[in-house]
């Protein structure tokens, strides 16, 4: 019996600030005192709070300890551990008050987040079938075993509201319907942990923290739908969850919880990875299942659709981490218990990635219908360095953005869908009054012109004429002329690719000329980039009556653009000037502008 | 795994195991006192033999936690029991041996060993 547990943080963001060596430090400094039967050492998946991490949690205080460093493992063994005094210094500032530590689910951060989905990350050793176990894992799966019919978990997974969290939003109890009516010797469910969208991980956190969710999760699935086999087609450039996840199917079938005869019920099931080597196209189902059948991933068009003609052509269910996840605790608190939470049309919560210019970079759980202003501004904490929000990016390359004034909408499908928006897969890029929107849309586009798979001619040649176009607006060489042309080819290339990446390509320009068109504009005519990131369209000077002539900017210019002599005022040659802004950043009288 | 009974064990022992990471507010309070003059004087078998006596006995509600120097260092060991509700007990000059009584009359039965309070002990 351990009379203090320490969780650590396991997940990748923690991992990459060194928490692995953390751990080591903390067993090696723990035996040295002789307190290894005293405190058990877990390391759990993602906490969500990635901004501060590495993060350590003793229990039974609950204190929080963030950006813990190696260095200071001695001091939290010495002190805390031994001699129960917490290490003020190191303990999250919110959560302490006085001498009083507050519980973490107090802090603004996880105050108004709702985890269904991420309930055991930051809670349980993810390698540990028993702490799953103990947080009621595959109870679930017993119950739908043993008590329910396959019609009756479909009809409680329709009842339950929930839908496609991989950003399309289809009602997965009515996926599952699909393929549980079509007969066949063999059929198959998908799991698709192909994140692909930039700054997106809510799936690597809940393969991380939580991999047996998904076991169970796709295993009711596979009783459901009437298919013996799975797979799971996860990103090679995950090592942490393929591992979790590896040692999870193993465990679970050493226990009895995969294989034959599941809980004495005649039901078999199996579950098998397959490695993604990173194709974005690879994340659309039908290229998803082709890349697993060992050929190149390609999409195919629908119909037939993957209920009908699917993975080895048999009827096969696919869903994304998330979707599955949600799934055992509908099994086990019924449909009423999700459909209770959210809005009418979009039950249950939704898993964010926050990142970009926001304070609390993390990943967070939210009712569905909450607004984007609660996410950013209390649980993410807003901007940093007191700038103003411009928009959020949702949906990756296949999203748009919210632009400010429309910070107080729901988040949910509809509501997304209503403003010219989408849900996504869940990543929330955060922008401030310093990111250029026409050079956001290039980024994202350069994305999907790098990815397309080159299979269909509208995604294929359709993207790279649009970057061009991008790429003359942001030198300040377009007409108002091309302005018309690329939103013309997007509503072309929308209409005409033929799977969802290039469906929904230009999504980011689009949304961007909706409510940043001035953004546009300033570039085309005025041959400006307002918030002054497009370098073709910036110049820098010098003002002369704030220069001092300390010489410092001549010295720093790497390619002596700068003249000018001592004590008096510099000038810049603009036919040399690179624009890198080096001396920009060096001046200390603030007498360089650029616009 | 062949039935729900099964399943339910193995979720019962691993979750008395997991008991001190709920936090759970209305819980009774069982504080160490484990500064240096804790230690020294022996507050540490003290607090393991708490930990040990609440899994034993399979007591919830009940979180065994330690703290820094309570100040009256010649006591040592200091347990100090906090009942929700109620005022705190504090327990003097503590050994393993005392902990099984403190469990079953204070925790379990609500009835303070009043010959090891700091009150019945105190000498001016």
């Amino acid at each position: 019996m351990y009379r203090s547990h320490v969780l650590v943080c396991g997940g990748t963001g923690c991992t990459s600030s060194h928490s692995s060596e953390i751990i080591e430090a903390l067993e090696s400094e723990l035996k040295a005192k002789g307190l290894e039967n005293e405190i058990k050492v877990i390391k759990t998946g993602c906490f969500g709070l990635c901004a501060l991490g590495p993060i350590m949690i003793v229990y039974p205080e609950g204190c929080f300890y963030s950006e813990v460093k190696v260095e200071d493992v001695p001091e939290i063994v010495e002190e805390h551990l031994l001699k129960g005094r917490m290490v003020k210094r190191l303990i999250y500032d919110e959560t302490i008050t006085k001498d009083e530590i507050k519980p973490l689910s107090e802090t603004n951060f996880y105050k108004k987040q709702n985890r269904i989905a991420l309930r055991n990350c930051g809670v349980i050793d993810p390698e540990s079938i028993e702490e799953y176990i103990a947080m009621d894992g595959y109870q679930a799966l017993a119950k739908a075993l043993t008590e329910m019919t396959p019609e009756e978990v479909i009809q409680v997974v329709k009842d339950s509201g929930l839908r496609g969290r991989g950003g399309g939003g289809f009602p997965t109890g009515l996926k599952w319907s699909f393929t549980a009516k079509n007969a066949a010797d063999q059929k198959y469910v998908v799991c698709n942990a192909d994140e692909g969208d930039p700054g997106a991980f809510m799936d690597r956190s809940v393969l991380e923290g939580d991999p047996h969710c998904i076991v169970e999760a796709m295993t009711i699935c596979g009783y459901a739908t009437g298919a013996t086999e799975g797979y799971v087609y996860v990103r090679a450039e995950y090592p942490i969850a393929v591992n979790r996840l590896d040692k999870a199917i193993k465990d679970a079938r050493e226990n009895g919880l995969l294989g034959k005869n599941i809980f004495n019920s005649g039901f078999d099931f199996d579950l098998h990875i397959r490695l993604g080597a990173g194709a974005f196209v690879c994340g659309e189902e039908t290229a998803l299942m082709t890349s697993i059948e060992g050929n190149r991933g390609e999409p195919r068009p629908r119909p037939p659709y993957p209920a009908v003609k699917g993975l080895f052509g048999k009827p096969t269910t696919e869903n994304n981490v998330e979707t599955f996840a949600n799934i055992p605790q509908i099994i086990l608190n019924g449909a009423e218990f999700f459909s209770s939470m959210g809005t009418e049309k979009s039950a249950g919560t939704k898993v964010f990635a926050l990142g970009g210019k926001i304070n609390n970079t993390g990943l967070v759980e939210v009712p569905m219908g909450t607004t984007l202003r609660e996410v950013i501004e209390d649980i993410g904490g807003g901007i940093p360095n007191g700038k103003k929000f411009k928009a959020a990016q949702t949906g990756g390359p296949s999203g748009g953005c919210i632009p400010a004034s429309l910070m107080d909408t729901p988040i949910d499908y509809d509501n997304l869908t209503a403003i010219g928006c989408m849900m996504g897969s869940g990543g929330l890029i955060v922008m401030d009054e310093d990111n250029c929107m026409v050079d956001i849309a290039k980024f994202f586009l350069d994305f999907t012109v790098d990815e397309s798979c080159g299979k269909c001619t509208p995604c294929r040649i359709g993207t790279k004429r649009m970057m061009e176009i991008l790429e003359k607006i942001t030198d300040g060489k377009a007409t108002l002329a091309d302005l018309d042309e690329l939103e013309k080819l997007a509503y072309y290339i929308k209409e005409n690719s033929l799977c969802g990446l290039g469906q929904t390509a230009p999504n980011p320009v689009l949304a961007t000329l909706r409510f940043f068109k001035d953004e546009y504009i300033a570039h085309i005519v005025d041959k400006k980039c307002p918030a002054g990131v497009c370098k073709a369209l910036l110049s820098y000077t010098i003002e002369a009556d704030k220069c001092k002539g300390c010489t410092l900017c001549s010295r720093k210019c790497p390619v002596g653009a700068i003249s000018g002599a001592v004590k008096e005022a510099h000038t810049i040659d603009t036919s040399k000037c690179i624009k890198c802004g080096v001396c920009m950043d060096s001046c200390k009288f603030g007498a360089i502008i650029k616009k | 795994m062949k039935s729900l009974e099964e399943l339910m064990a193995i979720r019962d022992k691993a979750k008395a195991s997991m008991t001190d990471r709920e936090g759970n507010g209305d819980a009774i309070r069982v504080v160490v006192g484990m500064a240096t003059c804790g230690i020294a004087a022996g507050a540490r078998p003290v607090l393991n033999a708490f930990v040990e006596e609440v899994a034993k006995r399979g007591l919830k509600n009940v979180t065994v936690a330690q703290t820094g120097c309570i100040g009256m260092c010649q006591y040592e060991p200091i347990v100090e029991v906090f009942v929700p509700g109620k005022e705190k007990v504090t327990y003097v000059k503590m050994t393993p041996e005392n902990v099984p009584e403190i469990v079953a009359n204070h925790i379990v039965n609500g009835n303070p060993v009043i010959e090891k309070t700091v009150g019945a002990n105190f000498k001016n």
